[in-house]
């Protein structure tokens, strides 16, 4: 009897909660560690950036409108997902060159920095805020809020880098295009696929594959993104996508410290909030 | 029967004004290697010093002393010592309150009753503020053991010459840092009196650096190579051109950039506290002020009754002489200023809003610009949408909630807002929705150092003020 033949997957882009092609009708070659063939990833276009940015856009209100305590449930939902696949997430990082117990760790250690993130999203005005003791007779405090659209140009770690650097960013309430990891982008889409499914409202994550240098840039310039995470961008093109970031005064995260297993600290949330003051006279 | 006012100048005399200044570095005055330039009084056209200007060596000298001093001396300083030096200057600043106010007043146009009662006393107040965070960094809430960045390179503009050096030179001292700051050319003598604030507070050398001059200055003092940190106030314009030089270096910056505030009023507001307040917003510091109230978003019900009562109190307005204590708008800081806010209001007319002004009588010499109020702007309109940083409002009408948060967050800008109305739960719902870093509710313009400021969106990045003000001066 012969062996069962496998059914493939068919990998593409996350956008406004649907799972659409690249509207370029491109695709590229994902190999493993090994140069054999795995998928067809799509291969987005400057076209799909704008169409992910307009449903960022669009998600935008909505979440950062939703209770710290709700966005705190939900992103708790994903974490409950992603640990219902873990077999598959080390599945896909094996295949991305990792060992089995790297692969494991990096799961295990992906859930947990997620669940971690989400423990913040209720935390974050207490620790961020502050109520001003001005020298006057006024009511005076700041509150942190999102800062909008955030472009994240994801680092090569294919999980734990990636939810890293996606999950501070939505946390409090900013909603995200991300252009995935070029030559592991798997875990991304997989990744797409449970957010797709744990109540995350649809355009709050968006994530593009395709080539970082064609993609990034086309964020860098977009008026309607309001901040930039460089991660997964080498160090010869920080440069051109920080000066096109200034176009409309962008906030920008440089790459840094590339060690993402290490204790995150809160620099990637509090990157990506504006401070709002509020005055109010005290009295008749 | 009408009682006229008399003048009630204050004497020019206590601002001890020099032939000519050097700029500061090394804890030492000295010329400087470009060409000298003069500094006018914008109130009579008189020139009221020459000042050195810095070229690219003297920047890099500034950069050099900063740096010498922040590792040998400042740096490794501990806190508390460091608060004490913020703690002499901030005691010095009020010694020296008269000469500072009446020179800062002489030198940019302000009045006399603005520079006397909100610019030096906030100056004060921001030393003495900083300089208690000196020694508690470890509990302000970005780990255990903050450390300074290095050598800040600071660029501020003309409109508060002293308070924002102030803003800029106490956090950054106090987070351990040392600075080279460029004050604008228009308005560098409050800074060079402030460095010998610094003399007289035997601050180590170098650790206060003011390079003087133009652009050129604060372009060769952003791009050196050994400056940590840039931290701007200006125009969006030059905060882009800064970002762009910065770009790819491990530099790290703040920006406080333009703004286009709206000033919202309910139809249920106090309308007398409005005007009060609408007339601070625009009018304040001759409408040089980046979080202005520049546009009025009035609730069309009750557009036509605030009006008169807007124009009533624009009457009684006093512009002229910045020395005269009654004086409430003063001069435009400089010839190239009145131009453009001339321009800007010849293109409102141009688009079709209506301009009125009281009856005002301006002064023969100097640059003057009389209060002027837009009505019928629409939102295309030019003066609806650029900064005019004059005293120039555009007035625009609402229906509904909605539209009025719509049209006031219609703009890249997003510094500041005002709210006007009795009912605590609409301040509250509007304040949450306009994307603008500082929102004053039956209130405006008011400043502290304990109270974070700074924008949204093209309004720049970071907060100054506040615990949130140290974050610029941090490694964190």
């Amino acid at each position: 009897m012969s062996e069962r033949l496998a059914v493939r997957k068919t990998y593409k882009l996350y956008m406004g909660g649907a799972f659409p092609r690249s509207e370029s009708g491109r695709s590229y070659v994902v190999t493993d560690a090994k140069g054999r063939f795995v998928a067809n990833a799509s291969h987005a276009s400057r076209k799909d950036v704008r169409d992910a940015v307009g449903a960022a856009r669009k998600a935008f209100g909505g979440w950062s409108g939703r209770t710290p305590y709700n966005r705190g449930q939900i992103l708790y939902r994903v974490a409950e997902m992603l640990e219902g696949r873990r077999v598959q997430f080390v599945d896909e990082l094996r295949t991305a060159g990792l060992s089995k117990g790297a692969a494991t760790a990096e799961v295990d250690a992906a859930v947990d920095r997620w669940v971690w993130y989400a423990g913040w999203a209720d935390k974050l005005a207490a620790v961020a805020g502050s109520a001003n003791p001005v020298a006057g007779p006024f009511f005076n405090f700041s509150t942190p809020e999102p800062t909008g659209v955030v472009g994240v140009v994801a680092p090569d770690s294919p999980l734990l880098g990636l939810v890293s650097t996606v999950a501070p960013a939505i946390v409090s309430g900013n909603t995200a295009v991300v252009v995935a990891s070029e030559p592991a982008p798997l875990p991304a889409i997989t990744l797409a696929e449970v957010l797709a499914t744990s109540d995350l409202p649809g355009g709050v994550v968006n994530i593009l594959t395709g080539h970082r240098d064609e993609l990034a840039p086309w964020l860098a310039t977009h008026m309607d993104v309001n901040a930039l995470d460089l991660a997964g961008v080498p160090a010869d093109a920080v440069a051109d996508l920080e000066e096109k970031a200034a176009g409309n005064l962008k906030r920008v995260v440089r790459p840094g410290d590339s060690d993402w297993g290490a204790e995150p600290g809160t620099a990637r949330m509090t990157a990506f909030l504006e401070t709002k003051t509020v005055w109010h006279p005290v009295g008749v | 029967m009408v009682f006229e006012y008399a003048p009630a100048p204050e004497s020019a005399s206590v601002a001890r004004i020099r032939e000519s200044y050097g700029q500061f570095v090394g804890g030492e005055f000295v010329r400087g290697g470009g060409e000298p330039f003069k500094s006018v009084n914008p109130a009579d056209e008189t020139v009221l010093a020459e000042v050195a200007c810095a070229d690219d060596g003297d920047v890099d000298r500034a950069v050099k002393a900063a740096r010498t001093a922040f590792d040998k001396v400042w740096g490794p300083m501990p806190g508390a010592e460091r608060a004490k030096y913020l703690y002499r200057i901030a005691r010095l600043v009020q010694e020296r309150a008269r000469e500072l106010a009446v020179l800062e007043s002489i030198d940019n146009g302000k009045p006399i009753r603005e520079s006397r009662d909100v610019d030096v006393p906030l100056v004060a107040a921001h030393f003495f503020y900083y300089a208690g965070w000196a020694d508690k960094l470890g509990h302000a809430g970005f780990g255990t053991d903050p450390r300074p960045l290095g050598v800040a390179a600071q660029v501020i503009p003309w409109n508060f010459p002293l308070l924002m050096l102030a803003w800029k030179i106490a956090p950054a001292l106090a987070c351990g840092n040392t600075v080279v700051l460029k004050p604008a050319e228009t308005t560098p003598l409050t800074a060079l009196v402030f460095a010998d604030i610094c003399r007289q507070a035997e601050l180590p050398a170098g650790v206060v650096n003011i390079v003087t001059g133009a652009g050129e200055t604060g372009r060769a003092l952003v791009a050196h190579e050994g400056v940590d940190k840039v931290a701007f106030t200006g125009s969006t314009e030059v905060g882009k051109e800064i970002a762009r030089t910065v770009a790819g270096t491990r530099k790290r910056l703040t920006l406080e950039l333009g703004g286009k505030a709206a000033n919202i009023v309910y139809d249920d507001a106090a309308l007398d506290q409005a005007v009060e307040g609408v007339v601070d917003g625009i009018f304040f510091n001759q409408g040089h002020v980046c979080c202005a109230g520049s546009r009025l978003l009035v609730q069309e019900s009750i557009a036509d009754e605030l009006l008169a009562r807007l124009k009533a109190r624009m009457a009684t307005l006093r512009v002229g002489d910045p020395l005269d204590k009654n004086t409430d708008v003063g001069a435009v800081n400089s010839a190239a200023q009145l131009e453009r806010i001339r321009e800007l209001a010849a293109s409102g007319e141009a688009e079709g809003a209506t301009r009125w002004s009281p009856p005002c009588e301006l002064p023969g010499r100097g640059f003057w610009f009389a209060p002027t109020v837009f009505t019928g702007v629409a939102q295309s309109h030019r003066i609806a949408r650029e900064e005019i940083f004059g005293p120039v409002l555009s007035v625009l009408t609402f229906r509904t909630p909605d539209e009025a948060v719509a049209k006031a967050n219609n703009t890249p800008y997003g510094l500041s807002a005002g709210i006007w109305t009795e009912k605590g739960s609409r301040i509250l719902w509007t304040a949450q929705r306009l994307r603008a870093g500082v929102v004053w509710a039956n209130t405006f313009n008011k400043f502290d150092p304990a109270s974070p400021f700074g924008g949204y969106k093209e309004s720049g990045f970071g907060r100054e003020g506040g615990r949130h003000g140290l974050e610029a001066y941090l490694d964190v």
